[in-house]
């Protein structure tokens, strides 16, 4: 067994508003290998997102302990959690979240204006990086002027442009089509195998979950394999 | 190191309706203060071209401006040789005894007649005002019932051009030159012989004032002093600079109403500003969500809004400077401290323009204050989950 990336203990995250009460993650423990595939299933409010965006966090638990990458996240504070995860994470979203008014090449950018490259590095960086996605000829376009499945993979190319360790994806094929999925999932597969990064991805797609080295199921906020 | 700088700019061009007529709302408070400024601006100059720093204006005693200051011969001849006093070419003292009174005559903006200052004064009264020059004509001869009319008078008086006859006193005088005072206010006077005018007035023995020329700075403060101090001559004397900054006095009220319009209007458009930038955040909530998640700080979150609202006035800011710029060739009158109608033009000045533009931007901050640091406060997740 190889280190972990991620180690989650007793892990919990409560929703309380007012009367009611949500569980939406409850004692979880999870470990997850660097280099590993995840892919993270279980019906739908059995607390998938909310398990991500806790390794992302972008999210503080309510009970237990989350390691990532070496850090116990609970002694970061906002400012240092901001510049950890643009240093180790990328994010990947199933409404892409690109910038309307800034072009594929300047959203790809975007991350980079927190590190210390010149501009013409980050240009480079960031061609690269579209490239890679396969969409070097379409630097200039707006996100408007872009396909769904377009647009994620450059939503892909931003969250590995600062070359992060780990990639997190919440139903990264949720709303492509059959063939813009494949695109995407065979991305995240060669980004998986040929460039080592750890890569947890939600869905509820059996098929998308074929491309994971490994399984974990979520069932009412609990664990179960 | 910050989220860029097109983000915002582009975003304002997006909603391209909602930023113009924003920016015009700014512009046009920026225009209103630009206005009140350029026009004391205007009437300060005007009336500092208008003295000399070496002149000093001697008045009765308790009198406030010529118009009410009753001046004696006698007192005059003590007075022309006190120490300090210019001597001329001609080795007499550099000292003009005048008469001035009130006309009424229709102007442009007055068709049934606005007050005119009339002043008699002599040969050496003329020399005197070295910035006043006969642009069209020539002077009025001793011994004739002629006068000079100022140029601003030319211009927004029908009836006072060379070769007509204007009424004052008991006597019609006919026009016979327009001077070019560069700015000053002797563009809106109108002058004739000192002897002709106090002899028509019935005031042969008692003119108004007199202007005499000090020697130096420091001889002209002695003298006031002097002139002052002496209780027989009973006199009010002062620099000519000063009395004419007293007549600005009468500009104030007009200055401060001004700017309480225009602080009124500044706190309506930072109103506007503030709503316009908190539509943008709550249509933008995602995109916030968004850039947290890539590691942008709280912090850059803020700023970036704060920018966008400053972008935003800064552009209002402009546009007050172009709607007020044409005021630059418009010249007013407004009624001076003597009740005489006073001609003087709106100066926009760079200096101005930079201010106005100042205030836009101090006005697009505070209204972007509260919406910016909204955005910054937002959770991710609520952010993101926002449509
Ligand atoms: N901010 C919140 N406030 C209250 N309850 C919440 C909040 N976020 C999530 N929940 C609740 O927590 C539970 C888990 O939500 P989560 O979004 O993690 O589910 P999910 O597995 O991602 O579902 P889906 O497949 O539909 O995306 C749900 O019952 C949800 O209603
Ligand atoms: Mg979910």
């Amino acid at each position: 067994m190889s280190e972990a990336i991620i180690q989650t203990t007793k892990l919990t995250k409560e929703f309380i508003r007012d009367e009611f009460h949500v569980v939406a993650l409850k004692d979880v423990n999870l470990e997850i290998a660097k280099g590993e595939f995840v892919a993270l299933m279980g019906p739908s409010g059995s607390g998938k997102s909310t398990l991500l965006h806790l390794i992302a966090a972008m999210d503080r638990p309510t009970g237990g302990e989350i390691r990532v990458l070496g850090h116990a996240l609970r002694e970061l504070n906002d400012r240092q959690i901001a510049h950890w995860r643009n240093e180790n994470v990328g994010f990947i979203f199933q409404q892409f979240n690109l910038i309307p008014v800034l072009s594929a090449l300047e959203n790809v950018e975007l991350p980079l204006k927190l590190t210390n490259l010149r501009k013409s590095e980050r240009i480079e960086h960031a061609t690269t990086a579209l490239k890679l996605v396969g969409l070097g000829d379409r630097l200039h376009h707006l996100p408007r002027q872009l396909s769904g499945g377009q647009e994620q993979r450059v939503a892909m190319a931003r969250a590995i442009v600062t070359d992060p360790s780990l990639i997190l994806a919440d139903e990264p094929t949720g709303n492509l089509d059959a063939t813009s999925a494949l695109e995407v999932l065979t991305i995240l597969g060669r980004l998986n195998k040929e460039f080592g990064k750890t890569v947890v991805m939600v869905t509820h797609d059996p098929h998308a979950a074929q491309f994971a080295t490994k399984m974990h199921h979520l069932e009412k906020g609990e664990l179960t394999n | 190191m910050a989220i860029p700088l097109a983000y915002n700019l582009r975003n304002l061009v997006v909603r391209k309706t909602t930023t113009i007529m924003t920016a015009l709302g700014i512009g046009l408070t920026v225009a209103v203060l630009l206005a009140i400024l350029s026009l004391v601006n205007g009437l300060r100059t005007t009336l500092s071209v208008s003295g000399d720093p070496l002149h000093v204006l001697v008045l009765r005693q308790g009198a406030e401006s010529e118009l009410v200051s009753l001046f004696t011969r006698e007192q005059f001849q003590d007075l022309k040789f006190k120490a300090g006093i210019a001597t001329g070419s001609d080795g007499q003292p550099v000292a003009s005894m005048e008469v001035v009174t009130v006309m009424i005559l229709a102007s442009v903006d007055n068709p049934d007649g606005a007050n005119l200052n009339v002043r008699g004064l002599d040969q050496r009264g003329v020399e005197m005002r070295s910035n006043v020059h006969i642009s069209r004509g020539r002077w009025f001869q001793q011994g004739q019932k002629e006068v000079v009319v100022g140029k601003s008078v030319a211009s927004r008086f029908p009836d006072a051009q060379i070769g007509r006859k204007v009424h004052f006193g008991r006597s019609d005088w006919e026009i016979v030159g327009v001077m070019d005072a560069g700015g000053g206010v002797q563009n809106s006077e109108v002058w004739g012989d000192l002897n002709q005018v106090s002899a028509d007035l019935n005031r042969v023995q008692t003119v108004s004032s007199c202007l005499v020329k000090a020697t130096d700075a420091v001889a002209a403060k002695a003298l006031i002093q002097s002139l002052n101090d002496d209780q027989r001559l009973a006199v009010h004397a002062m620099p000519e600079t000063e009395y004419y900054d007293q007549q600005t006095g009468n500009a104030k009220p007009l200055e401060y109403t001004g700017l309480i319009v225009a602080v009124i209007m500044a706190i309506g458009s930072s109103f506007a500003a503030m709503n316009t930038m908190y539509a943008a955040v709550a249509r933008r909530a995602r995109e916030i969500g968004t850039l947290r998640v890539l590691g942008f700080s709280r912090g850059s979150i803020l700023f970036s809004f704060l920018v966008e609202s400053v972008l935003l006035s800064t552009l209002g800011g402009l546009l007050g400077c172009l709607l007020a710029l044409p005021l630059n060739s418009v010249t007013t009158a407004i009624g001076n401290g003597n009740f005489a109608e006073m001609a003087f033009g709106f100066r926009v000045t760079p200096q101005i323009m930079l201010a106005g533009v100042a205030f836009a931007v101090i006005l697009g901050s505070v209204g972007g204050l509260f919406p910016a640091s909204n955005a910054a406060r937002k959770q991710i997740l609520t952010a993101l989950r926002e449509v």
